[in-house]
């Protein structure tokens, strides 16, 4: 049964669970034992605790014995990205510095998911601090791409979208800076949501790049995203950027919304740099959309294609560096013991608690703030920000949503951008204009390339309009059976 | 004359309080120069009636009611601090 029960969507789950056809605790241990035969392989955990998430199953069973009301997602694990905080357990960002943080509290949405009823599991890998796209800058281990084990699962959310591929966890949480949930769900051949902006509490999340960070679902199917989107989304006072929209419940919209969507096609997308595979994959995406009624319109985002790297990389640095200042040795984290005074505490500490990318960022994040230089970058890049904004802006005054690629290739061999930073950040070239913008994204399965390996489609939506967002995901879903096929590990 | 490209790694490692070796030093300087160089691509983009975006959604003036609420128990706050003594942080000798 347990083998059975690994690759369903979380929503059969949850039915199965609430018609008593499955124990809470019979699904944990499943995954359990899943995740001890494959993760030595897939390596997308930093850790596991079993007795802890057998406790919380045995709990799940007992509400439902005693007829006790019951959460959406009762008894169902989600797996939390190794840098959203579940009280008790470590939270590391796969760092050196963090490597024995144990956290305090829960964030917002480990307390939201917590009276859900679903049970956090496991702590999944990363690139560090969330900066990468492959999960090779963890400190601790890269993380496989369960469709090829030699081919990175992308990132930085790499652990939780390996660990839906590859049947360790129905359902997980991801953060997106820059494309770090779109890009590796597009990797694994799973779906991975980036809400808009202030939609989901931030609380309880390691900084990265405090303007751009969103936490979001990754699950097997849309509707599973809906799910746990409805789970964690809406105001949270202890987060100043949190907006007060009302948050509809998702999967429920989906019936409601139909379509026909007029929904547009940004050409700079399309361009050079896009593996051919994939633009054909996306192309009949787009085809099967114009089929199904849906009227398809040719937009442009030139500032958005040309400039939204060059903008992100001083923006986000920018307020990396100035997050990062915290870890300084002295209160918690990596604390040195070479150094020879309180200043040089510093210094050393974070010279030995962070790795290569991390030090990189905060270098170019330090050099574009400093004096003389800040005009000339920092201030620049805002008022470009503003610009591709706008862009978006006045695309949807004529669709609905934009349809585009998620990465312009597959998933790419493990080693092959490491040692070329400017590389591996082209690689995130159709997702981070999104965050700049703070619009909500998609991705979804689209088809496999000849090698195997699955190809994304990323849908972009109008603010806070995640509903119509998911709703057009399914409809392409519901129509394809992309997400029914899994790695052989 | 310096290039636009060009970084002062010295000088922002000391603004950043971070220590680097030699080798670091040099293939840091190599790749932000790159980096900066894509970067330099900004400069064709005309900004100049254009105000600067810090969130894309600004929530301005947001306030808390003040009522007293229960924070992290000392224990717990001092949980993962490096080392500690009468519910203190011990850090290095500051003034002598």
């Amino acid at each position: 049964m347990p083998s059975e029960l690994i690759h369903k969507p979380a929503p059969e789950l949850a039915a199965m669970l609430e018609a008593g056809q499955i124990s809470a605790v019979e699904l944990v241990r499943a995954f359990i034992e899943r995740t001890r035969a494959v993760d030595g392989r897939v390596r997308a955990f930093n850790s596991f605790d079993e007795a802890d998430a057998v406790a919380q199953a045995q709990a799940s069973d007992a509400r439902r014995a005693a007829g006790q009301e019951r959460g959406p997602l009762d008894g169902i694990p989600v797996g939390c990205k190794d840098v959203i905080a579940v009280a008790g357990q470590p939270l590391t960002a796969s760092s050196r510095m963090l490597k024995n943080f144990v956290s305090p509290y829960d964030a917002t949405v480990t307390s939201r998911l917590k009276a859900a009823g679903a049970i956090p599991w496991g702590r999944l890998n990363l690139d560090e601090f969330a900066m990468g796209s492959s999960t090779e800058n963890s400190a601790f281990h890269p993380t496989a791409n369960p469709w090829d084990l030699a081919r990175v699962p992308g990132g930085s959310s790499g652990g939780s979208a390996a660990a839906i591929a590859a049947g360790e966890a129905p359902l997980a949480l991801g953060s997106d800076t820059g494309g770090s949930i779109r890009q590796p769900a597009g990797l694994c051949g799973i779906v991975g949501l980036k809400p808009t902006y202030g939609l989901v509490s931030r609380f309880g999340l390691i900084a990265f790049a405090s303007s751009l960070d969103q936490i979001g679902p990754m699950a097997q199917t849309v509707e599973g995203a809906a799910m746990l989107l409805s789970a964690i989304a809406g105001y949270d006072p202890r987060d100043s950027t949190s907006c007060r929209t009302p948050v509809p419940d998702y999967r429920a919209e989906l019936a409601q919304r139909r379509g026909p969507w007029r929904l547009g096609v940004p050409k700079e997308y399309f361009g050079a740099g896009l593996d051919a595979e994939v633009g054909e994959a996306v192309r009949k995406a787009i085809e099967f959309y114009q089929a199904a009624g849906c009227q398809i319109v040719d937009v442009s985002l030139p500032l958005a294609a040309e400039y939204a790297i060059a903008t992100y990389y001083i923006i986000a640095t920018a307020e990396a560096s100035s997050n990062l200042a915290r870890y300084d040795g002295i209160r918690y984290g990596h604390r040195s013991q070479e150094a020879a005074d309180a200043v040089d505490l510093y210094f050393k500490s974070r010279a030995e608690g962070f790795g290569p990318e991390v030090k990189r960022r905060i270098i170019l994040g330090t050099h574009v703030l400093s004096s003389g230089y800040y005009d000339a970058y920092y201030l620049r890049a805002q008022k470009v920000r503003t610009l591709i904004r706008r862009e978006f802006l006045q695309a949807f005054e004529s669709v609905d949503a934009l349809l585009a690629p998620v990465s312009p290739t597959a998933a790419f061999r493990q080693g092959e951008k490491s040692s070329d930073p400017l590389a591996m950040y082209l690689s995130d070239i159709y997702t981070i204009s999104l965050n700049l913008a703070g619009l909500p994204g998609i991705s979804i399965p689209c088809g496999f390339t000849s090698a195997g390996l699955p190809v994304g489609l990323q849908i972009v939506g109008q603010p806070f309009r995640e509903a119509d967002l998911l709703a057009i995901a399914r409809a392409y879903e519901a129509n394809h059976s992309w997400s029914a096929r899994h790695p052989s590990l | 004359m310096s290039q636009p490209s060009d970084i002062n790694i010295d000088y922002v490692a000391n603004l950043a309080r971070l220590a680097l070796n030699p080798q670091e030093k040099e293939v840091f300087s190599r790749q932000l120069g790159d980096v900066l160089k894509y970067i330099e691509k900004l400069r064709e983009v005309d900004v100049s009636q254009v105000e600067p975006t810090a969130h894309a959604f600004p929530v301005c003036n947001v306030w808390a009611d003040d009522v007293p609420q229960a924070g992290l128990p000392v224990s717990e706050a001092l949980r993962n601090a490096p080392e500690q003594r009468d519910d203190m942080i011990v850090v290095p000798v500051v003034v002598e």
